[in-house]
C-alpha cells in the first residue's frame, strides 16, 4: 500500500462494509500514540473488538502506528493468539498440554472433531464453534481441559465432552 | 463466621462459583450471619472445589469437593455448631499438607488475593520496609547470597549474582523483570502465585529493584492466564494506593512504579532475549548473548529478569534471614521447590518441599502413587527442555545437579508422571512436536533439525520405522544440542535422549518388532477375541463404529483386522475381558 493522503479513510471505508468499525479502535490507536513498543497491546485490543484482525486491518493499524505493514503482518501471524480468520461464536480452546496429553487428550479431539466434523481450527458451517488446540491451560491436575468462551471444563471424557456441546447447541437453538 | 472458597483458575473449572452463587443465596435466603470470601489455590486440585469454614473463636474446618447442594448442608450443620464431617478433608491429604514448607506458597489458599489487608496482616510489605529502611543495597544482597537462592524458571541460576551483575551495570535505567510466561504445558506453579498471591510476587521485585537500583518494572504474563492478569492488576493498583508503588516508598527516595505486559501466545518468549523482543513488540525471536540482558537488555538497559517463583520467595528471605533459607536442601540446592504434580497420578496438584527429597517420596508420599495402582514407568521434568527420568532412578534427590546428571532438569518444576500405558516414543514424539511447532524459524538447525526429527519419531510411532532410524535421531539430536541459537533449540533434543538412553527397548520393539508394549500407537496395535472368555454378548458388536465385528448371540464373536479401525471401544465395553490388545 503507497501512501498517499487519503488511504486511511479509504481503508476505514472498506473496512466499514465488511462490518469492522475501525473508528472503535481509535481510542485505543490514542492512548498508545507514540508509546515505544505496544504493537501487541493493539492488536490485543483490536481482536478483543472484532472477534479477529483481518489483513485489512492490519494494514489499517500499520498506517496509523507508522508501522511497515510487513511488520505488523509479522508481528500478528507469529504469536498463536492472533487470528486472522472469524471464529465461531464459541471458541473452543483444547488443551494439548503434556498432562492433558498423557491423560487422553488426542481422545477428546477425536471425540470433538467426530461430533462437530471440525478439524483443529476450522469453524463448524453453522459459524457457532471453532476448534482451536492449545498448549496448557494451567489446570493440568484436572487434565484433560478445555476452555470454551473463558469457561474451563476439567476431567473430560468423550462422552461429556460431547454433553457440553450438546447443551450449547440446545441453548441457542431456544434462542432461535 | 466465615466461608472461604477456594477460587484459582482450577477450584472454578472444577465448579467453584457455582458453590459460591448458591451458598450466597442460600445465606441470603436464611438471613444468617455469614461473611464471605474467595482465596487461590491451595494446591490440591483433586479435591477441589474447597471450602473453609472459619468460626468466631478462630477454629476451622476444611470442607472438599463441595457441590451446589452439599455446600447448603454444611451451612446447616456450621450454623448449629456442628462439623460436617462427611465432607471434612480427609486425614491422610491434611497430613499432606502438614508435610509440606510452603515459602513461595505461604498464603496461597490462605488469603483473600484481592485485598491487600489480607496480605500486610501475614507480615506483608514489611521486607520492603525493613530493605528501604534499614538496609543498603548491598545488604539485600548479600542476604540472598547467604541463602542460595537459585532462579525458579529452568536454569537454577543464583539470583543474587544476577542482581548483582545489575547492580554494578552503568545506565542511567534499569529494568525489574518479571518472566510470567510459564511456557513448559504441565506446569502450574506460577499460575497459582499470580493468582493466590500476587502481592508476594510485587514485594519481591520491589526488594529486587531496589538492590539493583532500578525504578520500573513490567510483569510479562502469558495470554492463557487471564484471571491471573486480573487479580494482579487488582493487587498493583492497591499497592499504589497504599504507596507500596510509586514515589518516595515509605518515605524514602526510593521509587518503583510495575506494569503489566500480556504475552500473546509463544513459548519461546519465555527464553529472556526473545522476551525482551516481545516486551518491545515485536515478533518473540530470541538473540546471541551476549550481550546478557542484565548489560543490554529492554530497550537496551541493563535488565534483570526472573521468574515468579523465585520472586515470591524473596520477602520471607529477608523477613526470616538468608540462613533460614539455606538450612533447608542439599549443599548444591537451598530451600524450598514447588512442583506440578500431573499426569498419571493419584492427587495431582501443587507441592512445596525442600529441596532434597527424592523423587519417589514425592510422587509417592506426597501424591498418592500412581493413578489406578498402575505400574509406575516414568517421570518427565522440565517439560520440553527436559527428561524423561525411569522408574528405576526414583531415589535421585530434587537437587540440581542430581537431576541433571539424569539426563533431566530441575526445569520451572513440572512433574508428569508416567504409568505402564505410557509410551514413551509417543512422549519423545509429542515434545519434538511441540518444540517444532514453536520453534521461532530463526536458526536452520533447530527449524529444520526439529522437523526431520518428528518425522522420524511418527514414521516409527505409525510402525513405518526403519533400520538406522535411532542413529539418525541421535545425530540430528547432537547437531541440534551444540549448534541451535538459544535455549529452546538447544534442549529440544532432550527428551528424545533420555528417551533413547532409558527406553532404547521400547524404540526397538516399535521399529523391529512393530509393536507397542504401552498400546498407544495405533498402527501397531490389534485387537482379537478370546473365543473362550467371549459370551457372545453382542455389545462390541454394537458399540464398533464401523461394524467390524460379526458374530450371533451366544457365539463368539470376530474382529475384521481389515475394517478394524483401532479405536478401542469393543475393549472398553467388554464386561468379560475377552478383548485381547497387543
Ligand atoms: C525456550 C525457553 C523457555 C523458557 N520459558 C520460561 C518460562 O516460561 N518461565 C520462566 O520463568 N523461565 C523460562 N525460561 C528461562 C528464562 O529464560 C530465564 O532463565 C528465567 O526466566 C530467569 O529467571 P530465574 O533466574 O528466576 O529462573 C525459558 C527458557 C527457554 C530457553
Ligand atoms: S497440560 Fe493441559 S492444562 Fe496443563
Amino acid at each position: 500500500m503507497s501512501c498517499c493522503c487519503n488511504c486511511a479513510q479509504a481503508s476505514a471505508d472498506a473496512l466499514l462494509k465488511n462490518g469492522i468499525d475501525v473508528s472503535l479502535l481509535q481510542p485505543t490507536l490514542d492512548k498508545y500514540a507514540g508509546v515505544e513498543g505496544s504493537l501487541i497491546t493493539i492488536l490485543q485490543a483490536a481482536q478483543e473488538l472484532y472477534g479477529y484482525l483481518p489483513v485489512e486491518l492490519l494494514n489499517y493499524i500499520a498506517l496509523k502506528t507508522g508501522n511497515k505493514p510487513a511488520k505488523v503482518l509479522g508481528v500478528a501471524t507469529f504469536y498463536a493468539q492472533f487470528r486472522l480468520e472469524p471464529v465461531g461464536k464459541y471458541l473452543i480452546m483444547l488443551c494439548q498440554g503434556t498432562a492433558c496429553h498423557v491423560n487422553g487428550s488426542e481422545g477428546i479431539e477425536a471425540a470433538i472433531s467426530e461430533y462437530l466434523n471440525i478439524k483443529d481450527g476450522e469453524t463448524t458451517p453453522d459459524g457457532l464453534f471453532t476448534l482451536n488446540n492449545v498448549a496448557c491451560l494451567g489446570c493440568c491436575s484436572l487434565s484433560p481441559v478445555m476452555m470454551i468462551n473463558g469457561e474451563t471444563y476439567g476431567s473430560l471424557t468423550p462422552a461429556k465432552v460431547k454433553e457440553v456441546l450438546a447443551s450449547l447447541q440446545a441453548k441457542e437453538a431456544e434462542a432461535k | 463466621m466465615k466461608m472461604i472458597v477456594g477460587k484459582g483458575s482450577c477450584g472454578i473449572a472444577a465448579g467453584a462459583n457455582k458453590v459460591s452463587d448458591s451458598a450466597e443465596s442460600y445465606i441470603k435466603e436464611k438471613g444468617y450471619a455469614i461473611e464471605t470470601s474467595v482465596t487461590g489455590c491451595i494446591g490440591m486440585c483433586y479435591l477441589e472445589p474447597i471450602v473453609d469454614f472459619i468460626r468466631d473463636d478462630g477454629t476451622k474446618t476444611t470442607y472438599v469437593m463441595v457441590n451446589a447442594e452439599t455446600i447448603k448442608e454444611i451451612i446447616e450443620s456450621e450454623m448449629k455448631g456442628e462439623v460436617a464431617a462427611q465432607y471434612e478433608m480427609p486425614e491422610v491429604d491434611k497430613i499432606r499438607l502438614e508435610r509440606q514448607t510452603r515459602i513461595a506458597l505461604r498464603n496461597c489458599g490462605i488469603i483473600n488475593p484481592e485485598f491487600i489487608d489480607e496480605y500486610i496482616a501475614k507480615d506483608g510489605y514489611k521486607a520492603i520496609e525493613k530493605c528501604v529502611t534499614k538496609m543498603t543495597p548491598e545488604d539485600v544482597i548479600d542476604v540472598i547470597k547467604v541463602s542460595g537462592l537459585a532462579g525458579r524458571g529452568g536454569a537454577g541460576f543464583p539470583t543474587w549474582f544476577k542482581w548483582n551483575a545489575a547492580r554494578s551495570a552503568k545506565g542511567t535505567k534499569k529494568y525489574t523483570i518479571c518472566n510470567a510466561d510459564e511456557g513448559d504445558p504441565g506446569a502450574f506453579m506460577d499460575r497459582a502465585v499470580l493468582e493466590g498471591d500476587p502481592h508476594a510476587l510485587i514485594e519481591g521485585m520491589l526488594i529486587g529493584a531496589y538492590a539493583m537500583g532500578s525504578n520500573e518494572g513490567v510483569i510479562y504474563v502469558r495470554a492463557e492466564y487471564p484471571l491471573a492478569i486480573e487479580r494482579l492488576n487488582i493487587a498493583i493498583k492497591q499497592a499504589e494506593e497504599r504507596g507500596y508503588l510509586g514515589e518516595n516508598i515509605f518515605g524514602t527516595n526510593f521509587s518503583f512504579r510495575l506494569r503489566i505486559k500480556a504475552g500473546a501466545g509463544a513459548f519461546v518468549c519465555g527464553e529472556e532475549t526473545a522476551l525482551i523482543a516481545s516486551l518491545e513488540g515485536e515478533r518473540g525471536m530470541p538473540r546471541l548473548k551476549p550481550p546478557f540482558p542484565a548489560q543490554s537488555g529492554y530497550w537496551a538497559k541493563p535488565s534483570n529478569i526472573n521468574n515468579v517463583e523465585t520472586y515470591a520467595n524473596v520477602a520471607w528471605i529477608i523477613n526470616n534471614g538468608g540462613e533460614a533459607f539455606s538450612a533447608m536442601g542439599t549443599p548444591d540446592s537451598k530451600g524450598t521447590k514447588v512442583f506440578a504434580l500431573t499426569g498419571k497420578i493419584k492427587k495431582g496438584g501443587l507441592v512445596e518441599i525442600p529441596m532434597g527429597a527424592t523423587i519417589k517420596d514425592v510422587i509417592f508420599e506426597i501424591g498418592g502413587g500412581i493413578k489406578n495402582d498402575k505400574q509406575y514407568k516414568a517421570v518427565q521434568m522440565g517439560g520440553p527442555s527436559g527428561g524423561c527420568i525411569p522408574a528405576e532412578l526414583a531415589d535421585t534427590l530434587i537437587d540440581y545437579k542430581a537431576l541433571a546428571a539424569t539426563g533431566a532438569i530441575m526445569g520451572s518444576g513440572g512433574m508428569v508422571v508416567m504409568d505402564e500405558t505410557t509410551c514413551m516414543v509417543d512422549m519423545a514424539r509429542f515434545f519434538i512436536d511441540f518444540t517444532c511447532k514453536e520453534s521461532c524459524g530463526k536458526c536452520i538447525h533447530c527449524r529444520v533439525g526439529t522437523k526431520r526429527m518428528l518425522e522420524i519419531l511418527t514414521r516409527i510411532t505409525e510402525g513405518k520405522g526403519e533400520d538406522g532410524d535411532i542413529e539418525k535421531l541421535e545425530e540430528l539430536a547432537l547437531t541440534i544440542k551444540s549448534s541451535a541459537l538459544c535455549g529452546l533449540g538447544q534442549t529440544a533434543p532432550n527428551p528424545v535422549l533420555t528417551t533413547l538412553r532409558y527406553f532404547r527397548n521400547e524404540y526397538e520393539d516399535h521399529i523391529y518388532k512393530k509393536k507397542c508394549t504401552a498400546h498407544q500407537c495405533k498402527n501397531l496395535v490389534s485387537y482379537t477375541i478370546d473365543a473362550d472368555k467371549c459370551k457372545g454378548c453382542t455389545l462390541c458388536a454394537k458399540n464398533c463404529p464401523v461394524g467390524a465385528i460379526e458374530g450371533s448371540i451366544r457365539n463368539p464373536h470376530i474382529i475384521d483386522a481389515a475394517k478394524c479401525i483401532k479405536c478401542g471401544k469393543c475393549a472398553t465395553s467388554c464386561k468379560f475381558d475377552a478383548v485381547i490388545v497387543d
